[in-house]
């Protein structure tokens, strides 16, 4: 038994710096991540569960008073409107996913199989990003003069023909929001989904299309099963983003449609922090638990 | 080269068209915001004039722009700083598994999938329950470090999954010590990387409402103001200040990437150091 002559060592994980002792390190490890924790934990955790506690006080048409009552879990779940408002924010967030999946691949794609050299690569990829460092306000406000009743869509059609009176649904619309969700969230796909594919040995690409496999055939069964983790993590990113939005669809709907969030804003108006809270933390359970399963797919630490 | 396939022609042009879609709005209010004084929120232009962009300077026309301004671009910087300097320590950290580690990439991961409006919604109600004046520079800066920590600790994840480990193996070889190993050593070689960071940190703050809604307290930040005026103001005016902030943020931006840009060409020319002694 050679092998036990030799001191028992772990196989040090990469990126690791050798380990001197389970104390040292662990302590070590606390002291770097104290200031994360810490804010993580003060507004974070902190908030969360003053929701949770809130979410059981009851409320004056002026102020808040603690209290332990179901009442306003009672409400939310009896209304019908709850579950209207619920199933119209899954309408949102699947119209979105199914949208910012189709485009923000195909972008992905063409950026990564078809750009030829890495600077014209990472040029290209820079212009899909920018709009994400610029204000989604912004973003939102810009689509007024282009889908307007007289807004530049509207004159377009008119003046071809293609219509006879200015559409009225292009603005302040189920529409106009998922169209400015797709404009605000296609690049949570492109992102993810880029970087993974840029990680793709072009060698299987070549093997496969020795192999006789047609350019379909390499997209179905060679770049798609490879790029799910980029994009679960950009499904995560849109679906996240959609669902927990409120502004987004007061402003494009015109205050006409409703999602949770848009129920949690309006009671937070009214001063009414409980039943917001209330809400909040349906909002939260029903996030996290989209968010469980689609983490089942894919190891976040891995793919970074 | 081979001849490029049908295909390439076909993406190419869907690519165009997306890039039409993403900047396309934002150059129709950056036109609109030249109306002249008469013109409207829509086409036609009505003249061509400076007009709504002198009225950002006049105080009655619109409200506290410029403290607005002042105050998200401190907060910014504020957000930036702190974004660094945790991030950096946080990739540290988490090179090594240390007992609550695996709880705490959870806790980051859900500060970056829940909802704004919960951040907003719950650090408004601690503050104000427990007596604290809500202001931007308190409860808005935890608030807005929610969303910006997750986005600098993956990125410092990443560049520490591909870090080389015999860099401070030789540092240390060389009988430095772990401060003089990451101040030396790590950092050096880390930095185009936080300046990543820095522009995650700096322009997510900078662009924040969300979470800054019910914590900034009664004075605005600048997108807070701008949603504020979307109620209220029907004049092109409100394109001008789109476009000047939008103008900001590219600047922004710039100076950022032209860090990068400067410091990796410092480092072709420098070159190495080995051979020259202490530096």
């Amino acid at each position: 038994m050679t092998d036990q002559a030799m001191p028992p060592t772990a196989a040090p994980e990469p990126g690791a710096i050798p380990v001197h002792g389970d104390r040292a390190r662990h302590l070590s490890g606390w002291l770097l991540a104290a200031p994360l924790a810490s804010v993580l934990a003060v507004f974070l955790v902190l908030p969360v569960v003053m929701i949770v506690i809130v979410s059981f006080w009851g409320a004056t048409e002026f102020s808040i008073y603690p209290d332990f009552r179901w009442d306003n879990y009672e409400f939310l779940l009896t209304s019908e409107v709850t579950y209207r408002v619920f199933l119209n924010t899954f309408k949102y967030a699947a119209i979105t996913w199914a949208f910012t999946l189709v485009i923000g691949f195909t972008i992905a794609y063409f950026l990564a199989f078809h750009i030829r050299t890495l600077g014209w690569q990472v040029a290209l990829f820079l212009l899909c990003t920018i709009p994400f460092w610029t204000s989604n306000i912004i973003r939102m406000i810009s689509w007024i003069p282009f889908l307007g009743r007289n807004g530049l869509a509207n004159s377009t059609l008119v003046s071809w023909g293609v219509v006879d009176e200015p559409l009225e649904w292009l603005l302040f619309s189920d529409f106009s929001v998922i169209l400015a969700f797709v404009h605000l969230y296609t690049l949570f796909m492109v992102v993810p989904i880029f970087n993974t594919m840029m990680r793709i040995d072009r060698s299987l690409l070549e093997a496969a299309s020795d192999a006789g496999a047609s350019g379909w055939q390499t997209l179905w069964h060679i770049v798609i099963p490879l790029t799910k983790p980029g994009i679960m993590i950009g499904t995560i990113f849109v679906v996240t983003l959609v669902m927990g939005d409120f502004i987004t669809v007061r402003f494009m709907s015109g205050s006409q449609s409703a999602n949770v969030g848009r129920l949690i804003s309006n009671d937070i108006g009214l001063l009414q922090y409980p039943s917001a809270s209330a809400t909040a933390v349906v909002l939260l359970v029903t996030v996290l638990m989209v968010i469980g399963i689609l983490l089942r797919f894919v190891d976040i630490r891995k793919e970074l | 080269m081979d001849p490029r396939p049908r295909s390439f022609y076909f993406l190419a042009a869907f690519f165009a068209l997306f890039l039409i879609f993403l900047y396309g709005p934002t150059l129709t209010i950056a036109i609109l915001s030249f109306q002249g004084p008469q013109g409207g929120l829509t086409f036609p232009m009505n003249g061509v004039s400076l007009h709504w962009f002198g009225d950002l300077f006049r105080e009655q026309a619109v409200g506290d722009i410029w403290g607005s301004f002042r105050r998200s671009f401190a907060l910014g910087l504020l957000v930036m700083v702190t974004t660094i300097v945790v991030s950096v320590m946080g990739g540290l950290a988490f090179r090594r598994r240390f007992a609550g580690s695996t709880v705490l990439f959870y806790l980051i991961v859900t500060s970056l999938v829940i909802p704004s409006i919960l951040i907003s919604l719950g650090v408004g109600l601690i503050f104000t329950q427990s007596g604290l004046r809500i202001h931007w520079a308190t409860s808005g800066y935890g608030a807005q470090l929610t969303w910006t920590l997750p986005f600098g600790l993956l990125i410092m994840l990443a560049v520490f999954n591909r870090f080389d480990p015999a860099y401070e193996e030789a540092a240390r070889d060389l009988g430095a010590s772990p401060w003089q190993t990451v101040r030396h050593v790590v950092l050096p070689i880390i930095a185009p990387s936080l300046i990543g960071v820095a522009l995650f940190g700096f322009t997510l703050s900078y662009d924040e409402f969300a979470r800054t809604l019910l914590t900034a307290g009664s004075y605005n930040t600048l997108p807070l103001e701008i949603f504020g005026m979307t109620t209220n103001v029907t004049t092109p005016v409100i394109f001008a200040l789109g476009t000047m902030t939008t103008a900001f943020s590219l600047v922004v931006i710039g100076v950022f990437f032209s860090v990068l840009w400067l410091s990796g060409r410092r480092r072709v020319r420098q070159g190495s150091d080995a051979g020259k002694g202490m530096v």
